[in-house]
C-alpha cells in the first residue's frame, strides 16, 4: 500500500507553514509526525495533494512552566510528554496518557499537536486536554488566536483550524489535584475501546470513543461540583454521548464501560 | 526529490518521489533489505529502524522526513567486534522460530532498553507491543531483551 502521488513542501517554522498553505489551499495537509496521516494516506483515505511536512519545526517543540500555565509545542512528541520530568510535576494526567499512545515507535514520532489536529475521537489525548480545560493556539494569516478545547473539536475528524490556520501549540493548566487516565481496549497498542480521563478530583473529565468527536462528560462534572459520590456521578457518564458501533463494541456497551471507566477513574481521582 | 541520509554511518543520497516511505526508500533504493515489510498497516513493527537513535516504523514514514536523519537498520547494528549485545541475546535466548520479526524485534528492543531502565518481565512486554511476533509467544524475546538489557 502506498500513498498515491503528492507534492511536498518543507515547512521549518509556523509562518513558512500558513504561507504554504495559503498558497495550496485546503487540498494542502500539514505533516507532523504522520503516524495518523501516513497510514491513512497509504489506505487513500487521505488523498492530499500537497504536504506541508513541518517536522522540523524545532521552535514548535518543548515544554514550559509559567506560574500556572503549561504550555507544550505542537511538535512535541508523546515520548518528549511522557518522559518530562517537568510535565510528571505540573501535569501528570497529560504526562501520563501520553505514555498510553499507541507503541514505543509510534510515541517516538506522533506530536501532540497533530493528534488534536487529527481530532479523532478514539484518540487518547484530546480527552486529556478536554478534561484539563486546555486552550489550543491556532496561527493563520492574521495572526494567532486562542481556541478553547471544548470549542475545537467540531466534527468526526474535524476541529476549529480554518483551512490556512496551523495549530502552533497547547496550553493547559498546571494541574496537581487526583487524576486517572482509564483506557479500555482487548489488543495490545490499539485505540480505546473507550477512554475516560479525569483531572482535578473529576472536575474535568473526558471521554474517547463516546461519539463523534472527543466529549467532555459535562454531567458527571456537575454530579462532582455537586457533590456526588464517585458511583451516583458515574451514573451520568452516558449522558449525551452517541458512541459508534463497530466490531469491538455496540453502543449500549459503550455506554456501560464509560459508567464502569468513570466509576473507576473518579474512585482513583479521589473523588 | 533528492535525500540525503545517513544510513548505517554513511550519507547515501536518492532522488525519491515525495510519497515513497521510508522502507521502501531503505529496501528498494539502498538494497537494504533486513528491514522487512509485514503488515503495511503500522500494526506489526517488522519494519522497525532507529531514526536518530530511537525506534521508528519505517512503513510509517516518509524517506523525504528522514532527509538529513541518522538511520539504523538491522544490518547496521553489528560492530567490527561482531553482534550487538542485543543480536548476541536473541541468538544465545533462541529469541526467534521463522525469524521474519527478528530485525524489526531487535531494532525495537535496542530503542527499549535505551529508553527505559530497569524493566521487569511486563515493561519488556509493553515495550515491544508494537512488534508482532506469530512464532515465539514471546517468551524468549522476553528472557532475551531482560538479558541484553543487563
Amino acid at each position: 500500500m502506498i500513498p498515491a502521488a503528492v507534492g511536498y513542501v518543507r515547512a521549518d517554522s509556523v509562518e513558512a507553514a500558513v504561507a504554504a498553505l495559503g498558497e495550496h489551499g485546503d487540498e494542502a495537509k500539514l505533516l507532523a509526525g504522520g503516524q495518523s496521516l501516513i497510514p491513512l494516506m497509504r489506505l487513500r483515505l487521505a488523498r492530499p495533494s500537497v504536504l506541508v511536512d513541518m517536522g522540523r519545526a524545532n521552535d514548535l517543540r518543548g515544554i514550559s512552566v509559567d506560574g500556572d500555565t503549561v504550555s507544550i509545542g505542537a511538535l512535541t512528541s508523546h515520548s518528549d510528554l511522557e518522559h518530562s520530568a517537568e510535565l510528571a510535576a505540573a501535569c501528570p494526567l497529560l504526562a501520563h496518557v501520553a505514555s498510553q499512545v499507541g507503541d514505543p515507535a509510534v510515541r517516538h514520532r506522533g506530536t501532540l499537536g497533530g493528534s488534536l489536529a487529527h481530532a479523532d475521537p478514539a484518540s487518547d489525548l484530546p480527552a486529556a486536554v478536554l478534561a484539563l480545560g486546555g486552550t489550543l493556539v491556532a496561527t493563520g494569516p492574521g495572526g494567532s488566536r486562542e481556541i478553547a478545547a471544548t470549542d475545537f473539536f467540531t466534527g468526526f475528524l474535524e476541529s476549529a483550524l480554518a483551512a490556512d490556520e496551523v495549530l502552533a501549540g497547547v496550553r493547559v493548566p498546571v494541574s496537581t489535584g487526583g487524576w486517572s487516565y482509564q483506557k479500555f481496549n482487548r489488543r495490545a497498542q490499539d485505540w480505546a475501546i473507550v477512554g475516560v480521563a479525569v483531572a482535578e478530583g473529576g472536575a474535568g473529565v473526558g471521554l474517547v470513543n463516546m461519539g463523534s468527536t472527543p466529549l467532555r462528560a459535562s454531567a458527571v462534572e456537575a454530579a462532582v461540583a455537586g457533590g456526588a459520590g464517585a458511583s451516583d456521578a458515574a451514573a451520568s457518564a452516558a449522558e449525551g454521548t452517541e458512541p459508534p458501533s463497530d466490531n469491538n463494541a455496540d453502543p449500549a456497551y459503550r455506554e456501560h464501560l464509560v459508567r464502569v471507566l468513570t466509576e473507576r477513574a473518579l474512585v482513583a481521582a479521589g473523588a | 526529490m533528492e535525500v540525503s541520509v545517513t544510513v548505517n554511518g554513511e550519507v547515501r543520497t536518492a532522488d525519491v518521489e515525495p510519497r515513497t516511505l521510508l522502507v521502501h526508500f531503505l529496501r528498494d533504493d539502498l538494497g537494504l533489505t533486513g528491514t522487512n515489510i509485514g503488515c503495511d498497516t503500522s500494526s506489526c513493527g517488522a519494519c522497525t529502524v532507529l531514526v536518530d537513535g530511537r525506534s521508528a516504523k519505517s512503513c510509517t514514514m516518509l524517506a523525504v522526513q528522514a532527509d538529513g536523519a541518522d538511520v539504523t537498520t538491522i544490518e547496521g547494528l553489528a560492530g567490527e567486534d561482531g553482534l550487538h549485545p542485543m543480536q548476541e541475546a536473541f541468538h544465545e535466548c533462541h529469541a526467534l522460530q521463522c525469524g521474519y520479526c527478528t530485525p524489526g524485534m531487535v531494532m525495537a528492543a535496542v530503542s527499549l532498553v535505551d529508553e527505559y531502565s530497569d524493566m521487569d518481565a511486563d515493561g519488556v512486554r509493553e515495550g515491544l507491543e508494537g512488534n508482532l511476533c506469530r512464532c515465539t509467544g514471546y517468551q524468549n524475546i522476553v528472557k532475551a531483551v531482560l538479558a541484553a538489557s543487563e
